[in-house]
């Protein structure tokens, strides 16, 4: 996000405060292998027992390095980009990598705080909080925080919700 | 509900008996005993339903218990309850039957279908239910969720009475906790009673006189004359595939094959003249089909339509009702306070014949397309005066009407996009197509559509840009998008609960974004396409003035 050039290609607003946990690059990252491996290995299987056509093995090629590039490069840049703020007023979150996504929730219309820890994020000490507004397109979700600090934040966020009256539609 | 639901399986029944009475015999004898039997065990089914099937409404919930093996329950909190449709077909209507739908806020993730369905309760107890549950009293008083026996001669319920509105049961039959009644849902037939209520209908209306009758006010009738709309509507050629399908499903039930109605005949005819006569001659019969097929379907759809505005007296905010329908008949319910804001919705076709359709956003009404319809297609200049009119409660004096607000153009860039957006896919198909054709000429009669479809794309293109706009008015965000179904959303400042920005690698080189209001009512979310990021933001910053002056702090503020 750079800013301050004459004509802002970036949304003008201070990025929010906080970054993820370090260690969700190694989340993102076998994530990245994860999914790599899901379309590899059917590939990899009908290669080996079958014998298959030869383009199969340039697609299968294609697909691990492409995997590997992946798992090389994209972390870092969601790191990078990746933020998340709670101030009196609002959630405030950047994500995404392409396609950057600012979301932000107004605390007084917070209905539920979630917190979900991932089999691969356990592995890590990692969890996502999520909190959801009264709408299907409001959901806020911060990935790839340490346990501790989703635990500490959503235990802040649900006392600041409670405090708010009326049913937030 | 217990005589619905086997009368249903019976109806289906009936194509099968009337072979058996023209031919004298069935010949096909497994297909009726496999008849009988599925309508042996619907009505089982049926009973065994209705004996498990309560509801009860207590101060607090709404709660609806089923199911024998698989026993439910399910609740909704009264304070969540948005709309309250009632439905009836014709079939409920021959018992005086509703099926209610209690419709609440959901939190979108949470409960995907938040609400109860009472299939089928008294249509008295249908009104009157819905007129306790969305009026909230200050203090609701426990009430009988019973039925209320209508006797079967009483006229039927007009909105302004509530015969079963009865604030407890004289008789003493509430339970001990005296918090709620429970009854059989869907009132039996004469002789059934369900034996919690007493059917002395005149001694239980008198604690009633604190429930005033409501003031109707009237904002829309039918005018025949919109007819003329009917066939520009998509849903109604999606209606007449429905027709075409019911009545080749009911000559298969009759065993007659379209060959012996000589449609084979008339096949081989047409074969044998020239080909454009062909086409023109079948292209016109299914030209009539659809029109006339989406006159009959707007009929039974609209006939008797009227929106009006009910309120109690002294209450703040009253409800809208939209009432439908000539052999089903529909009644959706709003209440005004959960309004979030309007839409108009031009389809493409629609539009070209100069007319529209006003719809409301409120929380609880689900994201189906028919969700929230104010009126049928009409002149464009009536439904947005609909759409004023089912605001104009909540912000008296807003001038001009919110979805007419002259709206802001979009920068260069959001045009630039939509043509490049539109004419790219075009030309990659064209050239797909061209390289086809060179190396299957079988397929070289493909490219030729593939040009034709760029100057459509064009047209597109340049049709969606001119759609684009957004304006801030002191009460509402107004947006329009869309080409072939352009529409105009005029949404509640005040409703606005959260905020999405989107920026794509190719927005990003246009320096534009994609700002998302995120509400509670109708899609969830309504988006302003490919504005500055400095406008968006100003956007955000004047509806919700809180967020950046401490939330979210601007680096360099900008005009709209």
């Amino acid at each position: 996000m750079q800013t301050g050039s004459p004509v802002p290609t970036a949304l003008p607003l201070r990025p929010p405060a906080h970054r993820v946990d370090p260690r969700a690059v190694g989340w993102w990252r076998l994530r990245g292998l994860a999914g790599a491996a899901a379309v590899a290995l059917p590939q990899l299987v009908v290669v080996i027992v079958l014998g298959g056509p030869s383009w199969l093995v340039g697609t299968l090629i294609a697909t691990v390095v492409a995997g590997l590039a992946y798992a090389a490069v994209v972390p870092r840049i969601l790191f990078r980009i990746h933020r998340w703020e709670i101030t009196d007023e609002a959630v405030y979150t950047l994500s995404g990598w392409l396609v950057r996504e600012w979301r932000i929730a107004p605390i007084s219309r917070v209905q539920t705080v979630d917190t979900e820890h991932g089999p691969l994020q356990q592995l890590l000490g990692l969890a996502s909080v999520t909190v959801t507004t009264a709408s299907a397109r409001g959901p806020v979700t911060i990935r790839g925080l340490a346990t501790a600090d989703a635990a500490e934040l959503a235990r802040q966020l649900t006392e600041t919700t409670q405090a708010a009256h009326g049913d937030a539609t | 509900m217990l005589v619905v639901a086997p009368a249903r399986a019976l109806i289906r029944l009936v194509p099968v008996l009337v072979v058996l009475l023209i031919t004298g015999r069935s010949d096909d004898p497994i297909r009726l005993w496999i008849s009988v039997g599925i309508t042996a065990l619907v009505v089982l089914a049926g009973v065994v339903r209705w004996r498990t099937t309560q509801y009860r409404i207590t101060p607090e919930r709404v709660e609806l218990h089923s199911g024998w093996v698989r026993r439910q329950r399910r609740s909704v909190p009264r304070d969540r309850i948005r709309t309250v449709d009632l439905t009836a077909t014709p079939l409920h209507r021959l018992f005086r039957l509703n099926v209610v739908v209690v419709r609440a806020a959901g939190t979108g993730t949470e409960h995907r279908h938040g609400g109860l369905e009472l299939d089928a309760v008294g249509a008295a107890e249908g009104d009157s239910l819905r007129a306790e549950l969305l009026d909230r009293v200050e203090v609701a008083p426990p009430r009988v969720g019973g039925d209320a026996p209508v006797a079967p001669h009483l006229p039927a319920p007009s909105l302004a009475s509530d015969p079963s509105d009865t604030a407890a049961t004289p008789d003493g039959s509430a339970p001990p906790d005296g918090s709620a009644q429970t009854a059989a849902v869907g009132p039996p037939g004469p002789g059934a009673a369900t034996g919690t209520v007493g059917t002395g209908a005149p001694a239980a209306r008198e604690p009633v006189a604190r429930r005033s009758a409501p003031s109707t006010v009237e904002l829309a009738r039918l005018h025949w004359s919109w007819v003329r709309f009917a066939p520009l509507t998509f849903s109604a050629l999606a209606g007449v595939g429905a027709i075409a399908a019911a009545a080749f499903n009911l000559l298969n039930e009759l065993g007659l094959s379209p060959r012996r109605i000589g449609v084979e005949a008339a096949a081989e005819r047409l074969a044998r003249t020239p080909l454009w006569a062909a086409i023109g001659l079948v292209g016109a019969v299914l030209l009539l089909v659809a029109v006339v097929g989406s006159v009959v379907l707007f009929v039974e759809r609209w006939w008797g339509y009227r929106l009006t505005r009910e309120s109690q007296d002294g209450a703040r905010w009253g409800r809208l009702q939209v009432r439908r329908g000539l052999l089903t008949t529909r009644s959706l319910s709003v209440a005004e306070d959960r309004i979030r804001g309007v839409a108009v919705h031009e389809p493409l076709l629609l539009r070209a014949g100069r007319g529209a359709q006003a719809r409301v956003l409120s929380t609880g009404l689900g994201r189906d397309a028919q969700g929230g319809a104010l009126q049928p297609p009409a002149p464009r200049a009536e439904a947005h005066r609909v759409a004023a009119a089912a605001l104009a409660r909540l912000h008296p004096d807003v001038r001009p009407d919110p979805t007419r607000t002259p709206l802001t153009r979009h920068p260069p860039a959001a045009t630039r996009r939509r043509f490049t957006r539109a004419l790219v896919p075009a030309g990659l198909l064209l050239v797909a197509t061209v390289v086809a054709g060179e190396v299957w000429p079988a397929l070289g009669w493909l490219w030729p559509v593939a040009l034709f479809l760029v100057p459509l794309a064009a047209l597109l293109a340049l049709d969606r840009a001119r759609a684009l706009g957004h304006a801030l008015s002191p009460v509402y965000l107004v947006s329009r998008l869309g080409g072939l179904s352009r529409r105009t959303v005029a949404l509640q400042r005040s409703g606005v609960i959260g905020w999405r920005v989107r920026q794509s690698p190719f927005q990003r080189r246009a320096g534009v974004v994609t700002l998302e209001a995120v509400t509670a009512a109708g899609q969830g979310g309504y988006p302003v396409l490919d504005i500055a990021p400095g406008t968006a933001v100003a956007l955000i910053d004047k509806v919700s003035p809180g967020l950046t002056s401490s939330g979210v702090p601007l680096e360099e503020p900008s005009e709209i």
